[in-house]
């Protein structure tokens, strides 16, 4: 059911890990299935004074795919503008995996999401004017967070909610 | 000495290798003898004879009469035939007693009945997973048409005190039906209280797709399957012959060697327990004691169990998961839920099964790459273990 290349990844994931002097992180969570992915950005100004994500990793509790999309994600934001970060979507992770079986898109989506709360949480953290689709998958992501959570109440416990 | 690259398959509660003697009792019955048991030529006449020794065989060691055996494509079908088959016979609707904890071929079908105007009740487990055999006395309704109750679970392994609950269904005079699918062949059944039971071949080392429901004389089906009026007009279409020759032979071997073969899988079992508790954040789900022989499951805490199958299959590993990430609906597994085991715990669950294959190095690869795959995993998971 998975491609060779998400096996691979799950195998050696790159850039895993806790970091300890990060700019910015991004906590996301997949109550659907219970995921949990935290995402981390160093950001440094390069010469022309643009933001570069210079450094990343994570941490991610779940599956297979859920893992091999955060390898992704990283890969694909690592080096990159914040700008150009802001653009990498869970089809772009989905893709580059050679694809993940229908019922996993979800764990590509939560990828993609932990980046965008990343970038989010710098910007914010810098004073920075939100880019509008930015604000608004923001927005999203906390909504769903919400309903998802209030919708597995009665399954909450403690070490689900360490995410928050 | 034990081959370094040889595989563990600690999966046997999904299905079993087919022991040598079985292939072999079966063989004949593909390209010799493959008449079809309802000829009245002397191929056909052989094809019925093995058929009914396959019956007696199973008989013989449950203490039935040959008649009431069914023979069906597995459980899956003999537990549609025990509730649906039952229900049918109602044309006023009626009442269903089951748990929570039955295997999807029971759970559905009583979802599918309580559609179609049936009412079903589904009785509650404790942390063991057990069901109380007073809640089974105070569901009973007076429209209540069958109790059906798993023998023993096939994640966790608990047994069902199903002898107290087959007595209270024989005081109501309620046919009480029992899956014992991973039961049978392990531990003692009461059969003399109970009234329908579900096997199937393949748990035991037999071919898949072929099983049987004991039904007691006297109890009544509606059947699923028209058509030749085959198994006594109760199940239609032709002997599965090397299947249920098959079936025969492995439950003559499982039988046989049960006492010696459940004696080493109490001893895995055990073992497996006292060393993967050892292992910080984990826990047993099921019962340390009321268990099958051959099922063993945990929980670890801040790991997926998708992942950790993985894991454990780059080791050369097969075991199985009850997570929500390995399940079609993304659902974590309804008998973990019912024991109340928290979601985080669940999404970490691991079902080590054993069969009569079943060697001690096989064991002993497990406990030597369970430390290493569960201090990976949880090396990349923001949560930390007891803290």
């Amino acid at each position: 059911m998975y491609t060779e290349k998400v096996i691979d990844h799950f195998r050696e994931p790159h850039n895993r890990g806790k970091m300890d002097d990060y700019s910015a992180i991004g906590k996301v969570g997949n109550i659907v299935c219970g995921d949990v992915m935290w995402l981390y950005i160093k950001v440094d100004k390069d010469e022309a004074g643009r933001d570069i994500i210079t450094d990343i990793s994570w941490e991610t509790f779940g599956c297979t795919a859920a893992i091999a999309t955060s390898s992704m994600v990283s890969d694909l934001a690592k080096g990159k503008t914040v700008e150009e970060a802001i653009a990498v979507t869970n089809q772009d992770v989905a893709s580059e995996l050679g694809g993940l079986p229908p019922v996993k898109m979800h764990c590509s989506a939560m990828a993609a999401d932990a980046l965008n709360e990343a970038i989010h949480c710098y910007m914010v953290q810098e004073g920075k004017e939100i880019p509008e689709a930015l604000q608004k998958r923001h927005a999203r992501i906390e909504k769903e967070i919400a309903a998802l959570e209030k919708r597995y109440a009665a399954f909450m416990d403690k070490g689900d909610k360490k995410k928050e | 000495m034990m081959d370094m690259n040889k595989n563990s398959y600690l999966d046997n509660s999904a299905t079993t290798p087919l022991a040598s003697e079985v292939l072999e009792a079966m063989s004949p019955f593909f390209q010799s003898h493959y008449g079809n048991a309802s000829s009245l030529h002397s191929a056909g006449r052989k094809a019925h004879q093995v058929v009914e020794e396959s019956r007696n065989t199973i008989a013989g060691h449950l203490n039935i009469h040959p008649n009431e055996i069914v023979f069906t494509s597995g459980a899956t079908e003999a537990d549609n035939l025990a509730l649906i088959g039952t229900a049918l016979r109602s044309k006023n609707g009626g009442h269903l007693i089951t748990s929570k904890i039955e295997h999807d071929a029971v759970l559905h079908s009583s979802e599918w009945l309580a559609t179609q105007g049936y009412d079903v009740t589904f009785l509650e487990v404790d942390e063991f997973g057990r069901v109380d055999p007073d809640e089974v006395r105070e569901a009973i309704r007076p429209d209540t048409l069958l109790v059906s109750i798993m023998a023993g679970n096939n994640e966790v392994g608990t047994i069902q005190p199903i002898r107290e609950i087959g007595e209270i269904c024989k005081e109501h005079e309620i046919p009480f039906h029992t899956d014992a699918v991973q039961a049978y062949g392990k531990i003692d059944l009461p059969m003399d209280v109970i009234d329908m039971l579900s096997v199937s071949a393949h748990k035991l080392h037999g071919p898949k797709g072929v099983g049987f429901l004991y039904v007691r004389k006297g109890i009544k089906l509606t059947p699923l399957l028209h058509g030749g009026g085959h198994e006594r007009g109760r199940r239609s279409g032709t002997e599965n012959v090397p299947g249920i020759v098959g079936l025969g032979a492995a439950t003559q071997l499982a039988f046989e060697e049960r006492e010696q073969v459940t004696r080493r899988m109490n001893g895995f079992r055990e073992h497996l327990i006292e060393e993967v508790l050892k292992l910080p954040g984990t826990r047993l789900n099921g019962h340390v004691t009321e268990s099958l022989p051959h099922i063993a499951n945990f929980s670890f805490e801040a790991i997926e169990g998708e992942s950790l199958i993985m894991k454990l299959d780059e080791h050369h590993i097969a075991a199985s998961t009850g997570s929500a990430c390995s399940s079609p609906n993304l659902e974590p597994s309804h008998v973990l839920v019912a024991l109340g085991i928290p979601l985080s715990m669940a999404h970490g669950s691991l079902r080590i099964s054993t069969g009569r294959q079943t060697e001690a190095p096989e064991i002993e690869a497990l406990l030597k790459a369970l430390p290493l795959v569960v201090k990976e995993l949880r090396d990349m998971s923001p949560f930390k273990v007891g803290g």
